[in-house]
């Protein structure tokens, strides 16, 4: 596996040496054709995924789902329930794939992290002051300390949306370099609300700061808001991995999540990774869906291909 | 003469309230008794089927959960809306069983009071079939008629709309949520129905009706583990069995096809029961002292 990104890729590193110049490098990247993209996303959805194919499809996607509670009411019971369905999302079926993580809050990564021990599955923990981001630094770093601490492979952070639509581009910046550095080996995925970014421009922005400063993921979305994961988005934030490969060399990966609820959506995101980053991101080190119900349409999918029969939600779990 | 074009009714599917052409764009022509083409009815394929199974089983909470007197009401409505159309399916009803205006009407009348009769039925079916049982403890012991769920229904074949409505009527009244497979060859007094069913407060996925080859719409049905049941009225002897093979699967509760001489006649309760299950719960009666049960 490819490691972990540096801090600041070597090509582009004087682009972060100021305010000024990283915001002189963020508002010369190319301005987003909204059309365009629009068209190329709804476009790349409308390919037909059939029969053996849509079988690799299906545990291509279970096995990068990472498997989200993120409720005030959690409790250890419901993350040990999520954790055994990670490992085995089909009790009946030992042929499908476990899923990649479980992304559960920081107080929760010690249950989690007991209930997945041993089998591959990683924990993935959100934190700096998750969803919204109103919260010191001080208080954010505390927050990533303490699922770090508590065993997470991975953390999620939201950056601080009110600074990027104010224009203040390096306390952004500065703030990822900081989580990345107390989430230690712990792989950053970095979240941009893309719902509260207003526009594709913005969006290609953050993404690129968000590589700039470190992140190993980029992340559409919390969940929480009206606008989560998007083709059009998500496919803009590919173009984003693959650009930034092209130019420093390092790989990034790519997080929708939230609203993808059925298989058929999730192999049209699929069909953009392949056919925009490429099939190195084909991988779960390199592309997650961040969802929760969608496992089990997936799984339901998967169970019709195997005995020609639709199945039903009596089938698989609740949760 | 005048020289206006007539507007020709495109028909369409009933799933989830809406009017969907089939997913698979085909159509088929329905001709009348006599060959003479009347219209293209979509043909549906799997794929409409699990959409309406999707429907029907989003729409079964509300409409289970509904109270009796209400589903009485709407079905009332639906009979309402029935006589406001007469004439229009008195004109599909002859042309589809080549019949005279006189006896489509009769049929049109028979297939208004089935409604009718059907309405009432919704909030008295509880006190025949259900009940208080005596048992040998200190407990109430009550049994009540709960709906099965999600129920496949294949029309009759020869009798497009009083035999449509005498097998759809009892599933629905009851709380459950039907998909139902139209008359193959004479459908379009069962799509019409739709749009009866559309402007009458029946929610929206309560009643799906789809179009096309029995057969080939049926045997997906039989097969879908979030069928509950299957009314196998307008299935042949070959495909019933087939198709009681397919249900077994997931242990669907099946209603073979019934020999019905004359749609017309009272129906009994038989249908009513056919699609209900028995809940029955025990409640320890309130005075349990130390000196004894007074119950």
């Amino acid at each position: 596996m490819p490691t972990n990104a540096p801090s600041a890729a070597r090509t582009l590193s004087d682009v972060t040496s100021s305010d000024s110049t990283l915001r002189r490098f963020l508002h010369g990247l190319p301005g987003v054709d909204a059309v365009g993209l629009e068209a190329r996303a709804a476009a790349l959805g409308t390919r037909s995924i059939k029969a053996t194919a849509k079988a690799y499809a299906i545990d291509l996607a279970i096995s990068m789902v990472d498997l989200t509670t993120l409720e005030g009411a959690d409790t250890p019971g419901k993350v040990r329930a999520l954790g055994a369905k990670a490992v085995r999302p089909d009790p009946t079926d030992r042929t499908a794939p476990s899923t990649a993580a479980v992304c559960v809050y920081p107080d929760m990564v010690a249950v989690a992290k007991e209930a997945v021990a041993g089998s591959g599955v990683k924990v993935a923990s959100v934190a700096t002051a998750f969803p919204a981001g109103r919260a010191a630094l001080d208080v954010k770093l505390a927050d990533v300390r303490d699922a770090v601490g508590a065993g997470a492979d991975e953390i999620d952070m939201v950056i601080d949306r009110g600074a990027f639509l104010a224009g203040r581009y390096m306390k952004v910046y500065d703030e990822i370099v900081a989580v990345k550095e107390a989430s230690g080996a712990a792989r950053l995925k970095v979240i941009f609300e893309t719902g509260e970014l207003s526009t594709y421009d913005n969006i290609r922005r953050a993404s690129w700061l968000g590589m700039l400063a470190g992140a190993d993921f980029i992340k559409t979305s919390t969940g929480k808001v009206a606008v989560n994961a998007t083709p059009a988005n998500t496919l803009l934030m590919l173009e984003a991995v693959r650009d930034f490969r092209a130019q420093t060399g390092v790989q990034v990966g790519v997080k929708p999540a939230g609203g993808i609820r059925t298989s058929k959506d999730a192999i049209k995101f699929l069909v953009l990774v392949n056919e925009t980053a490429g099939e190195d991101w084909l991988d779960n080190h390199w592309f997650r869906f961040g969802a929760s119900s969608l496992l089990n349409d997936l799984l339901m999918q998967r169970q019709k291909l195997a005995t020609g029969r639709y199945s039903g939600p009596d089938y698989v779990t609740v949760d | 003469m005048s020289d206006r074009l007539s507007v020709l009714k495109t028909y369409k599917l009933y799933v989830g309230g809406k009017f969907p052409r089939s997913e698979s764009g085909r159509v088929y022509e329905v001709t009348d008794s006599k060959g003479t083409w009347l219209a293209n009815a979509p043909q549906a394929s799997r794929k409409d089927a699990r959409d309406a199974v999707v429907a029907a089983r989003k729409a079964f909470g509300g409409w289970a959960g509904a109270t009796a007197y209400n589903r009485g009401q709407v079905l009332y409505r639906v009979a309402e809306m029935l006589e406001g159309r007469r004439a229009q399916f008195v004109r599909e009803v002859a042309d589809a069983e080549g019949l005279s205006k006189a006896k489509a009407a009769e049929q049109v009348e028979a297939t208004i009071d089935r409604w009718v009769w059907y309405a009432g039925w919704t909030d008295k079916i509880a006190q025949v079939v259900g009940g208080g049982n005596p048992v040998a403890g200190p407990f109430f012991n009550l049994s009540s008629p709960e709906p099965t769920g999600v129920v496949a229904v294949l029309a009759p074949q020869e009798s497009s709309f009083l035999g449509l409505v005498s097998v759809l009527a009892p599933v629905i009244a009851t709380g459950n949520t039907a998909i139902v497979i139209a008359s193959e060859r004479s459908p379009l007094p069962a799509l019409s129905l739709g749009e009866v069913l559309a402007t009458s407060d029946v929610p929206g996925g309560v009643v799906n009706i789809l179009s096309g080859r029995t057969a080939e719409i049926a045997a997906p049905l039989a097969a879908h583990q979030d069928v509950n049941a299957i009314d196998l009225a307008g299935a042949d002897e070959a495909l019933a069995k087939e198709l009681e093979i397919a249900a077994a699967d997931n242990l669907k509760r099946v209603l073979r096809p019934q020999p019905v001489d004359d749609w017309a006649a009272v129906p009994g309760i038989d249908r009513l029961t056919a699609f209900l299950e028995t809940k029955t719960v025990w409640h320890p009666t309130g005075s349990l002292g130390a000196s004894g049960s007074s119950y």
